[in-house]
């Protein structure tokens, strides 16, 4: 049984459908990154698989006992609230001392478990949310958009990591991102959405798909032919 | 000498109970960014005053529906499509000024409106003290009940909800321990007094501690001590309590702020 099954999903926003007929499934163990132009819904669909929006119709269904672990595109820390890393893992409820230090390692950032957390910089605090996600063992991982503000290395180094946890625990990966050369490098699948699924599967099938090059051109490939072999390649798009 | 004992007994046992609880919720009020909202919670509680003596029902009655009403309507239109802010400077004059006319209408033999717009705690008689430790030690639950929760929905939504924890609700629990508190100190520090006494220890104690449990203490202690010194102050150079209390709470932020500087 998957993970995680989403049927014919529709949300609306004041009356704006923002998605519709999006189905979905996740395995255990795959990388699955959605990718789609500004306002596609994306992050949408991320927030409405952890609760946050209701969905219009459709259903999502979890393999019975699911354990989520969610890490937001941002968490802003207002000033005037004094939290240290620790304590933060800590919410909403204790945990095991042991498993907070062992998930801040996970993460890389155990040393600075005492630090506060709105002097973190973007890289630490986005590493402090993944260790948080981790701390509850999760079988999926759900990443919205985890390098925003990140510079290319600490890109690099940030899906890396998201690799190397996937290979000692064996969790899922749903994640949105815009760095569409590391995307296509780093996922087993890639789901390319624009209010609904435009197409759905292996990094090389999506990115050569009509609807994909529709949506992001085919200069994109040039990115993606660091990674891979090129076989689609073309020079007739004069705009990107 | 008896006279004093009983006198300022009451009124520091009342400040006390309020100014214990609205440290640590007020820290909520801090870290949300929500001191406007408790201001319109509270001005809007002289409205409460008004109802409660034209219906002739008990003032803490009064101000308790009409804060909590208040509150509810700023929850429940929260994030609309006004901007917060002036959705709140809306809420927080109107109501203050309708309330001010009802008053007006009112025999003036029997009100001192000044006593609800800024307090008058050497008027506290045994049943408010019931009233204000009551209504403080369901705020102070509360608080504690759901602590780890409005924590978590103050740092953020989503995260909230991805832990199981819906934000709105622990919205609507402070919002409801907010118009319990107003409606308990109106008699302390007055209608447009509570917000200061909210913020104003939240915000000293944010300097001096590294955790929220810390600070929602600390901002405990400094408010209680703040009373104490007011009502000295007051008793002593017979200066307005509620302003007096409010302004030992302005020393010991403007003291930590200092400590900030001179390190």
């Amino acid at each position: 049984m998957s993970l995680l099954t989403i049927e014919g999903l529709d949300v609306r926003y004041d009356g704006r459908r923002v998605l519709h007929d999006v189905d979905l499934s996740i395995d255990s163990g795959e990388i699955i990154t959605v990718v789609g132009p500004n306002g596609s819904g994306k992050s949408t669909l991320l927030r409405t698989v952890i609760g946050a929006v209701r969905p219009s119709g459709g259903r999502i269904i979890h393999r019975p006992g699911l354990r989520i672990g969610y890490v937001p595109q941002k968490l802003p820390v207002d000033r005037s609230l004094p939290m240290t890393v620790r304590r933060f893992m800590a919410l909403p409820d204790a945990a095991p001392k042991a498993a907070v230090e062992a998930a801040l390692a996970r993460a890389d950032v155990a040393e600075i478990a005492s630090s506060q957390l709105a002097t973190l910089s973007g890289g630490q605090m986005q590493r402090v949310l993944l260790a948080r996600a981790l701390l509850n063992d999760p079988h999926l991982l759900i990443l919205d958009e985890p390098t925003q503000g990140l510079d290319q290395p600490g890109t690099a180094s940030f899906y890396q990591r998201i690799a190397a946890i996937r290979a000692e625990t064996g969790c899922a990966v749903l994640m949105v991102s815009h760095d569409l050369h590391v995307v296509m490098a780093a996922s087993d699948r890639v789901i390319c959405l624009n209010g609904h699924v435009c197409c759905d599967g292996r990094p090389e099938y999506v990115a050569s798909a009509p609807a994909y090059r529709a949506l992001f051109g085919s200069g994109t490939q040039g990115a993606l032919a660091l990674y891979r072999h090129e076989h689609t390649h073309r020079h007739d798009e004069a705009a990107e | 000498m008896i006279l004093f004992d009983s006198l300022v007994m009451r009124a520091a046992a009342a400040g006390l109970g309020v100014a214990l609880v609205a440290g640590p919720l007020g820290c909520f009020v801090v870290w949300r960014r929500m001191a406007y909202f408790s201001d319109a919670t509270a001005h809007a509680s002289i409205l409460g005053v008004a109802l409660a003596l034209v219906l002739d029902v008990p003032v803490f009655g009064g101000v308790l529906v009409v804060a909590f009403a208040a509150a509810l309507a700023l929850w429940a239109f929260g994030a609309r499509s006004l901007g917060q802010d002036t959705g709140l400077g809306v809420m927080a004059h109107s109501t203050l000024a309708f309330g001010l006319v009802a008053v007006s209408f009112l025999p003036s033999v029997r009100i001192d409106i000044s006593a609800y717009l800024f307090g008058d705690i050497l008027a506290v008689r045994e049943r408010d003290l019931a009233l204000i430790w009551g209504g403080g030690a369901i705020v102070l639950a509360l608080l504690a009940w759901r602590w780890s929760r409005l924590l978590i929905a103050t740092l953020g939504a989503d995260m909230a909800h991805a832990a199981g924890v819906n934000p709105r609700r622990e919205e609507l629990l402070l919002t409801v321990a907010l118009a319990i508190l107003v409606a308990a100190a109106i008699k302390v520090v007055g209608a447009l007094l509570v917000g200061a006494l909210l913020v104003i220890p939240a915000a000293t104690a944010r300097g001096l501690t590294r955790t929220p449990e810390a600070m929602a203490a600390t901002a405990a202690l400094i408010g209680g001590a703040s009373a104490l010194g007011g009502i000295w102050m007051s008793w002593e150079f017979d200066t307005p309590t509620g302003p007096s209390i409010v302004c030992w709470t302005a020393l010991a932020f403007v003291l930590s702020q200092l400590r900030g500087v001179i390190r």
